[in-house]
């Protein structure tokens, strides 16, 4: 009798949704990694420069070609040195802080690509969902410019409108304007398919009727009830965006129509470095494995995610 | 299903009209002159006959018509001249390119072929790996070939073809001396040491680009499968005594194989998207790599037409994705 009213009382307090999902997630191992290593990537370009105060775009001609230390492993003659620890490019200019300074702008702009696109993808899935007289023409839109040739187009309208924004914003910004705006404008089709067909969904359902019974407006439903609800294929969706926008921005600085030549990305470094890679393989490679890492963490932090915060698909 | 592929079939019309027209307009705004090249001292009344030469003198919108006319109605009759030997086409204009002053056709006619080569053979390779990875993924589920393929196809999908590229040049072409770095497109297959070059230079590029397609369709693979061998007329399979090589090859894998072929049609546009950078990377003078070149010389014709290919075959595979889905999967009825 005893044993029974002890098997009675719960072992732990009730958890509440996110400390479940936080749960699910630290077991995804992939992703607990995943997420480390971006926060570990994100923080090595935000802190790197306080702590690697060499500038990236300094010329230093005297000490240029230089090879990583770690070349001394295998070849004593190499040109090393402490000063700069993963060589200099042939200007002399320092690997390691332009990897840093290369970092800081692809970082930037898959994150602000990335949201562009979720802002977009979510205002129009929202409102496709839920409005079902916009809900044709919007999703025939949406069809539309999934039919783009993306890369192609992306091309186009990098060339063509680099001169007009370099002129109005200056070198640098205008290109992040430019490849931010191009990026975010051609990634957004597949969160607002997700987003539409979660609020479709979550609209018949009864505490949305209850709110609408109580006379809560349209907007007060969407911000209050739909988004939060819509929360997790948001999430799942961005980290994808994530990894698109910076694997798209390095594709378009390798093709050379993104950063001017003296503003270093990752896609930048690795396109330049690409003429003398017989010489200095290290060169095409360090920007190399940080693109891919950075997109590889990205990926399992999204498979993780998916998996915590959607129980029904676990481990597939 | 025959009224919904011509219903499909119309639908096409206006959404290739639609982004023929987004293309154009965005060329439209284009700062890059055509005259740019052409030496400074050419007086400026010759530039601007050149320049009503080039057909530029006209609005936008009688341009846009004439491109049409040209890309679909002008360009299939020679098309139909040069199969025929009849002389339709004689009285129109073609499309002329700015760079070379010839017919833009006759770069896609030179180009296609290089970008057929080489992402068809990269599509069927890599989809060739995919399926059996992602069967045997799916059946040894969380055994050590399945924990290490998936890491592995993640890895793949990762791994952007711009870093691919130079690192299976370095590994394979410097390094080892395998294989050329380069492909060399006026190659001809003569005899069997000829051959044997040609299906060297084409191992990286293929390499370089079945392994994106290999990550991707793996993974759907892997997931449909799993989807299916939890169903309940596989335990009946099972039940009856069916070997389970038949169980699985073939009751399991015709029904996971219906989401599968939809996405290997719908995943052909992208491949022929990521061959711009792989052809860039091994200089195959493909469409890809025309295109850039055309885009850098500012040569609006070749741009559009090229960039409006692209669309075309975007278009057409999504069409022959909802075709198939429904000619494979009886539960599906488009009506």
């Amino acid at each position: 009798m005893s044993n029974l009213s002890v098997g009675n009382i719960p072992a732990a307090p009730p958890s509440s949704r996110w400390r479940d999902i936080w749960s699910r997630f630290k077991r995804h191992k992939g992703a607990v990694i995943g997420g480390g290593g971006l926060i570990f990537i994100t923080l090595f370009v935000l802190i790197g420069p306080c702590i690697w105060t060499l500038e990236a775009t300094r010329i230093d001609i005297r000490a240029r070609d230089m090879r990583p230390i770690y070349t001394a492993l295998w070849n004593g003659d190499a040109k090393i040195g402490w000063t700069h620890p993963l060589g200099t490019d042939q200007l002399g200019r320092d690997l390691l802080s332009q990897m840093i300074e290369g970092g800081r702008t692809s970082l930037a702009v898959g994150w602000a690509s990335m949201i562009l696109a979720l802002v977009l993808g979510t205002l129009v899935g929202v409102l496709s969902g839920f409005f079902n007289r916009l809900d044709f023409w919007l999703m025939r839109f949406t069809d539309l410019v999934l039919s783009l040739p993306i890369l192609p187009l992306l091309l186009v309208a990098v060339t063509l409108f680099r001169q007009p924004l370099r002129t109005n914003f200056g070198p640098e910004t205008g290109m992040f304007i430019l490849i931010v705006g191009v990026v975010g404008l051609t990634s957004w089709m597949q969160t607002a398919r997700i987003v539409r067909a979660d609020v479709l969904v979550l609209k018949e359902r009864d505490f949305i009727q209850a709110t609408r019974s109580i006379g809560t407006r349209p907007f007060g439903i969407i911000t209050r009830h739909l988004l939060p609800n819509v929360l997790s294929p948001i999430m799942v969706s961005a980290t994808l965006g994530l990894a698109t926008a910076i694997i798209t921005e390095s594709a378009l600085s390798f093709l050379g129509v993104g950063f001017p030549s003296d503003f270093p990305t990752w896609g930048k470094l690795l396109a330049d470095a690409v003429q003398r890679m017989e010489e200095y393989p290290e060169r095409v490679f360090l920007p190399g494995i940080a693109i891919s890492l950075t997109v590889l963490a990205v990926n399992f932090l999204g498979d993780g995610l998916r998996d915590a915060l959607d129980p029904r698909i676990r481990g597939r | 299903m025959l009224t919904f592929t011509i219903r499909r079939l119309i639908l096409s019309v206006p959404t290739l009209l639609f982004i023929s027209l987004a293309i154009f307009l965005l060329l439209e705004l284009s700062p890059g002159d055509p005259m740019a090249q052409v030496p400074l001292t050419v007086p400026p009344d010759v530039k601007e006959k050149m320049r009503q030469a080039l057909g530029l003198g006209q609005p936008w919108h009688i341009r846009y018509w004439k491109w049409l006319v040209q890309f679909f109605w002008v360009e299939p009759l020679v098309f139909v001249d040069w199969l025929t030997g009849s002389g339709f086409s004689a009285n129109y204009q073609r499309m002329i390119s700015w760079q070379t002053r010839g017919p833009v056709m006759a770069l896609v006619v030179q180009s296609l072929p290089q970008t057929m080569w080489v992402v068809a053979m990269s599509y069927v390779v890599g989809v060739l790996i995919a399926i059996p990875i992602g069967i045997y993924s799916a059946y040894r589920h969380y055994s050590i070939f399945d924990q290490s393929g998936t890491f592995i196809t993640m890895v793949g999908f990762s791994i952007p073809p711009f870093f691919t590229g130079p690192l299976m040049i370095v590994i394979f072409a410097v390094q080892l001396g395998w294989l050329p770095s380069t492909y060399n497109t006026v190659h001809k297959v003569l005899d069997w040491d000829s051959f044997v070059i040609q299906l060297k230079q084409m191992v990286l590029p293929i390499m370089v680009l079945s392994l994106q397609t290999t990550a991707q369709i793996s993974r759907y693979m892997r997931s449909s499968m799993l989807d299916n061998l939890k169903q309940d007329y596989v335990l009946t399979a099972r039940a009856k005594g069916l070997s389970e090589w038949i169980v699985v090859m073939v009751h399991a894998l015709r029904n996971s194989m219906i989401p599968v072929v939809t996405v290997i049609a719908l995943g052909i546009p992208s491949v022929f998207g990521g061959a711009i950078i792989t052809e860039n990377v091994f200089k195959v003078n493909g469409l890809g790599y025309q295109l850039l070149i055309a885009l850098f010389a500012s040569d609006i014709p070749t741009v559009m037409t090229f960039t409006f290919i692209f669309a075309v075959l975007i278009v057409f595979f999504n069409l022959v994705a909802d075709i198939l889905y429904g000619v494979l999967d009886p539960r599906i009825r488009y009506e």
